[in-house]
């Protein structure tokens, strides 16, 4: 029997991965810019008319404080970097993997079958980021002189956002979106700061095992300025950070082995 | 000869399955074959391709591709294939252009190279004008064409298809099975699961009959329909006297029973008939001398005062040969 070259040198085998990778995330980014309008409009009809209505139309009738829009305004980043990848990642995976097979192609391209589910987070986490960008012109719009950032922190700002968007992707690997999205949402701190809570002890409490929480109370710190020259109260950046950080790695972790138990029976 | 694929003792348990998918199966296809695996759903032909393609790790045994094994080394392995599955798995983001063009492109295929060979796929495959056009309205036979050609763009040593012709019109059948002879003349070693026995008749160079995750038989067509024992095949056409009541067990007909009372007869089956409403075939499986049972066989049916119609050796079909190996009908 000749022998074939069966034997790759391991280099050769890491360059075919690599180049691997980098069509499929040409393809991704294809992708994205070619659905970019209806993606959009998906994703930002929501924050559009939070903004509206609990921005401009609550203060408008006074129901709630004028202020309510600058504070309601880090939450509504938050929530849109973090939603938008997790139901990116958990809809095209739940359809890829359960019946159009359509990733099929990528699982038998010469790479790693983890690396091709490292793609599809790291790209659904940036469709979060570009979603969540687009809430800062949105929002200046929409609540016009209501509208106050702090620009001091803008490295902090974006730190936030890539860790929350990375949450959200590593957290729609996970789970099936639907069922989690609306308890995940509303226990998460986005629609007010945590330590406003202290009157309802135990839901104070409760918020704190939701990871979006952090992401929310990280944004509030690095966007919101300082209300009569007092800086907004937030729960420590430092642990803003361990958590996030923390429920990242284990998140993703879970995630990555559940993707192979999928793809590889 | 180099082999293309080695199996040795493969075994596939799924964790809740009762038995084993795959229950040690062994074995090879040379280089440049056009290998069957033929069997009815559920024989494990999915299964085993499965393994072969690195998508389903096997419980036990060894497999390999183009002398790589699949499971210690499955990127290199990923290199060696091409496959095109059962139902399409399209990227229905692209068109169907960038489908071949970004398939070459993560296997490492030079831009100018993928350009080129999309262009002369898309032309081979009738598909030259189609190359813009998205996937929503395209037909099963389309399709298939589109993954036939995705699986050849970074030229794979062994090209694996899973049922290809399952569900597609006879025209698209008769077109894809033209494309696999033509890969076949080039050379391409290709593996095809299939329970379409026409299907591997055709085609194939060697098939393994599959049943329960076994192989059952592996031999060229022709060295399969010898496994027929006795290997005379004889079909009786007749008019019956009287229609057979429905609901009559099987061999009460008394003309079936006369046939299977003869000496030599193994077996007697009665076929679908054809043509005439009131005419029935019977299929004689015997050992012994052809040209005395053709005598024995006419005089019977005159003996039950049934009309003969016609009298004619049959070749065995590999349905046949299935349904002697396994006692059932393919289709079943």
């Amino acid at each position: 029997m000749t022998t074939l070259d069966a034997t790759l040198p391991a280099h050769g085998r890491v360059g075919a991965a690599a180049r691997s990778f980098l069509a499929i995330v040409e393809r991704d980014l294809l992708v994205i810019r070619r659905e970019a309008p209806s993606f959009l409009v998906q994703t930002l009809v929501q924050p559009l008319f939070f903004l509206f209505v609990f921005g401009k139309v609550l203060t408008g009738i006074g129901t709630a404080t004028p202020s309510f829009g600058t504070i309601l305004l880090p939450g509504i980043v938050a929530f849109t970097c973090f939603l938008t990848p997790l139901q990116a990642v958990s809809i095209d995976l739940g359809r890829d993997l359960g019946f159009t097979h359509e990733i099929d192609d990528r699982l038998l391209a010469p790479l790693p079958n983890v690396l091709v589910a490292l793609e599809k987070f790291g790209l659904a986490a940036l469709r979060g980021l570009i979603a969540g960008a687009c809430v800062f012109p949105l929002a200046y719009l929409v609540l016009g002189s209501g509208y106050h950032v702090r620009t001091d922190l803008v490295g902090e700002v974006a730190g936030m956002m890539v860790l929350t968007a990375l949450l959200g992707a590593a957290i729609g690997m996970l789970v099936g979106a639907a069922l989690l999205i609306t308890p995940l949402l509303f226990t998460g701190c986005t629609y007010y700061p945590w330590s406003t809570l202290g009157g309802i002890g135990w839901f104070q409490v409760v918020t704190l095992f939701n990871p979006l929480t952090y992401a929310a109370e990280g944004l509030r710190h690095a966007m919101l300025p300082p209300i009569a020259g007092h800086p907004i109260e937030t729960l420590p950046m430092g642990w803003v950070l361990v958590v996030l950080c923390g429920s990242l790695v284990v998140i993703l972790g879970a995630g990555l082995r559940l993707f192979r138990h999928r793809v590889v029976s | 000869m180099t082999a293309a694929i080695e199996v040795e003792h493969l075994v596939k348990r799924y964790p809740r399955g009762r038995a084993n998918a795959v229950d040690d199966v062994s074995f090879a296809v040379l280089r440049g074959e056009t290998f069957g695996l033929l069997g009815p759903n559920g024989a494990g032909k999915t299964t085993a391709i499965g393994i072969l393609t690195t998508r389903v790790l096997p419980t036990g045994g060894r497999a390999a591709v183009a002398g790589i094994d699949v499971v210690a080394d499955p990127i290199a392995a990923k290199q060696r294939i091409g496959v095109v599955p059962q139902t399409s798995n399209l990227d229905r983001s692209l068109r169907v252009r960038e489908i071949l063009t970004f398939h070459a492109a993560y296997h490492g295929v030079s831009r100018r190279e993928r350009q080129a060979r999309a262009d002369a796929l898309l032309e081979e495959l009738g598909l030259a004008a189609r190359g813009r056009d998205k996937l929503d309205w395209f037909s099963g036979g389309l399709q298939q064409r589109v993954m036939l050609g995705r699986a050849l763009m970074h030229e794979p040593d062994v090209l694996f298809l899973d049922e290809p012709t399952n569900n597609l019109d006879p025209q698209s059948r008769l077109f894809l099975w033209d494309r696999i002879r033509a890969l076949h003349e080039r050379g391409v070693t290709v593996v095809l699961t299939t329970h379409d026995m026409e299907e591997a008749d055709r085609l194939c160079d060697r098939i393994a009959i599959m049943d329960h995750g076994r192989i059952l038989a592996l031999d060229t067509p022709e060295g399969l329909r010898r496994l027929i024992p006795g290997g005379t095949m004889l079909e009786v056409r007749t008019r019956l006297p009287q229609a057979v009541p429905a609901g009559a067990p099987a061999g009460a007909e008394p003309v079936e029973a006369a046939l299977a009372a003869l000496p030599g007869v193994t077996a007697v089956e009665r076929r679908p008939g054809s043509g005439t409403d009131d005419a029935a075939v019977y299929r004689l499986y015997a050992t012994g001398d052809a040209g005395q049972l053709l005598a024995s066989a006419a005089q019977a049916v005159v003996r039950e005062e049934a009309e003969l119609l016609d009298l004619r050796f049959a070749r065995p079909s590999l349905e046949d040969v299935f349904i002697h190996l396994t006692g059932s009908n393919l289709r079943a």
